[in-house]
């Protein structure tokens, strides 16, 4: 914690004093450049060492992950994935198998749901444009407590409570809306020129959309579609809530609260699962992150 | 009338899906969900077909705002909860932003493995935020977590992080911080370089100082990016509800409007849905509220938007 702020502080200070001799000369002395460096690696340390020390503690069994003096390699070897991964820790697989499951239908019905519309509200100019968006954008404001009891209400009515479809119909409540939003900036950036080329060759307005607009905007529809994946996959509140509490129903992010409830602290193969879910996670993070951030402004940016 | 649906058909046609899925899982519940707080409904009597039972809560006005506006401690204490939510909303915000925009100003420099940097400083935003609260509550544990063992190590007290006190508080907010730098450090990166390069030049030439720059140059230029990560990160850490509740669960030191709401939905005996949905309308009526003032002090400023 307190490294976390020496950090911050240091990066900070660092940054603006470092702006001053850069700027200036054009190259930094050595004392600037030792300076640069130690705020950006303490940042890094203070940025990764919480998983770095998840990874550790994933190969250590439960009894030494609570040791008073912490070793990085203590009886280490891979029990912990073993046990996660054969169920006998509780239904990991299933767990898993449920969280893309869901994840995967929302952002599937999201996704094709929202782009036609991110379309007409990029290009046609027609009355209760602006009102629309900024229904999408007041949508984001929702508390999800303003919303929990009629969904809850309207699940229990077409008996879809403890379900995992009831949980998908409940997520595109906020995903559709973001994804709409997310989806227009993309089109906003795709060149009008296109489709006006493509009316002239007698195309409809769906056609061009259908044929044209659609593929160049490929990109934005994998970013948007990682973007509502990954919303679906961590959300705690609508899961913990909706679903059953038999064990096979739960999503990964309910499940592996089961580690770490009274009297049963397993840090270890806690660790171990949490390593699993993040490696996926995080190798697709790194190959869509550069796409997610123009997205992300561009739809929030203009109006 | 005739004409009108024939120039717009194709884009009415197009909307229609989302306005559907719109109307029918959000404005339709929103309706019913103000409905609802002016009621007495709770598991006991809302309609539940599988138990064949027919809805039977009644209408009770006001009373639920009465009684959780009351500040009352068995309705949340809506007011100390509120001070509570503002704290950590606007210092989980203020962090983000301050440090975000250090390390985006640090980044954007010319630095031998700047990649290497980036790449381990936006892994708090990669990694899934339920498994990073469950590191931090292990690096948070006031027996074997690894930060007091270091604190005791040096000699220095080892508190209880995330006990029944408002080190909690302080605890979760430094989470939450841990997980928003890096949206705040990237958006804000994207925004110092869309700055044109020949501002800084001329105002090099004119003998500008670089605190001047800075302040003439950068953070004008950042203006709009600014404007509205900070009000999605107030909207998102006001209503943040996981962070809190995965790491502190119901402890009333960590409390915040939206865990209090989901305390009173899910927790326990008690169920109330009435109270669970009055603090819903509440927390929204705030946010609306913040975002007139937000817009009317943006447009003061000559942002359009």
């Amino acid at each position: 914690m307190i490294t976390a702020n020496a950090a911050a502080v240091s990066a900070t200070r660092g940054g603006a004093a470092l702006a001053k001799l850069a700027l200036r000369r054009g190259e930094r002395s050595l004392l600037a450049s030792i300076g640069l460096h130690g705020a950006l690696i303490s940042a890094s340390f203070v940025s990764v060492f919480p998983i770095f020390w998840v990874l550790v503690t994933s190969f250590k069994p439960d009894t030494k992950a609570i040791s008073p003096q912490p070793k990085l390699l203590d009886e280490s070897n891979i029990d912990n994935y073993l046990n996660v991964l054969s169920g006998a820790k509780g239904d990991f697989l299933g767990w898993f198998g449920n969280s893309v499951l869901i994840a995967g239908l929302t952002t599937a019905l999201a996704v094709f749901v929202a782009a036609s519309t991110g379309y007409a509200l990029s290009r046609f100019r027609f009355p209760g444009r602006r009102s629309l968006l900024l229904g999408f954008l007041a949508i984001q404001m929702f508390p999800f407590a303003v919303l929990i009891v009629p969904l809850y209400n309207l699940l229990l009515g077409l008996g879809l409570q403890g379900r995992a479809l009831g949980l998908v119909l409940v997520y595109c409540s906020t995903t559709v809306p973001f994804c709409t939003y997310m989806l227009k900036g993309y089109f906003d950036t795709v060149p009008t020129d296109i489709d006006e080329a493509g009316r002239m060759d007698g195309l409809s307005p769906f056609g061009v959309f259908w044929r044209l607009v659609l593929p160049l905007a490929k990109p934005g529809l994998a970013v948007t579609a990682f973007y509502a994946f990954v919303t679906a996959w961590g959300e705690v509140a609508f899961a913990s809530a909706f679903l059953s509490a038999a064990d096979e129903s739960k999503t990964l992010a309910v499940g592996l609260q089961v580690f770490i409830q009274q009297n049963r602290t397993e840090w270890g193969h806690l660790s171990a699962a949490s390593i699993l879910v993040a490696l996926p996670a995080v190798a697709v993070f790194y190959l869509v992150q550069r796409f997610l951030v123009g997205g992300l402004s561009a739809g929030a940016v203009k109006g | 009338m005739r004409a009108f649906l024939v120039r717009h058909w194709y884009a009415y046609a197009m909307v229609l899906p989302v306005v559907i899925v719109v109307g029918v899982l959000v404005l339709f519940p929103l309706a019913q969900g103000i409905y609802f707080t002016l009621t007495n409904i709770n598991e006991a009597n809302i309609a539940n077909p599988v138990l064949d039972r027919p809805a039977s809560y009644e209408f009770v006005g006001l009373q639920n705002y009465l009684h959780v506006l009351s500040g009352s401690e068995s309705y949340g204490a809506f007011w100390s909860t509120l001070v509570r939510t503002l704290i950590w909303t606007f210092g989980c915000v203020f962090f983000h932003y301050v440090v975000g925009l250090g390390l985006a100003l640090l980044i954007n420099r010319p630095v031998r493995m700047r990649g290497l940097y980036r790449v381990l400083l936006i892994l708090p935003w990669a990694v899934p935020p339920f498994i990073s609260v469950f590191a931090w509550r292990y690096l948070f544990n006031s027996q074997y977590g690894i930060l007091n063992q270091g604190l005791a190590t040096l000699g220095l007290p080892t508190p209880v992080w995330l006990g029944q006190s408002d080190l909690a508080l302080f605890s979760v907010m430094v989470i939450n911080i841990w997980l928003g730098v890096p949206f705040m450090m990237v958006t804000l990166l994207g925004g110092l370089q869309s700055i044109p390069h020949e501002l800084y030049e001329a105002a090099e030439m004119d003998g500008a100082s670089p605190w001047q720059r800075f302040r003439n140059v950068t953070l004008p230029g950042l203006r709009s990016v600014s404007s509205t990560v900070i009000l999605l990160g107030v909207i998102w850490t006001f209503n943040l509800f996981h962070v809190i509740y995965l790491t502190a669960g119901q402890n009333p030191h960590t409390r915040i409007l939206v865990t209090y709401a989901f305390e009173r939905f899910f927790s326990g005996a008690t169920r109330d849905y009435a109270v669970a949905s009055t603090y819903g309308v509440l927390i929204l009526s705030l946010l609306l509220v913040f975002v007139m003032f937000y817009r009317r002090a943006m447009r003061r400023q000559g942002e359009v938007w």
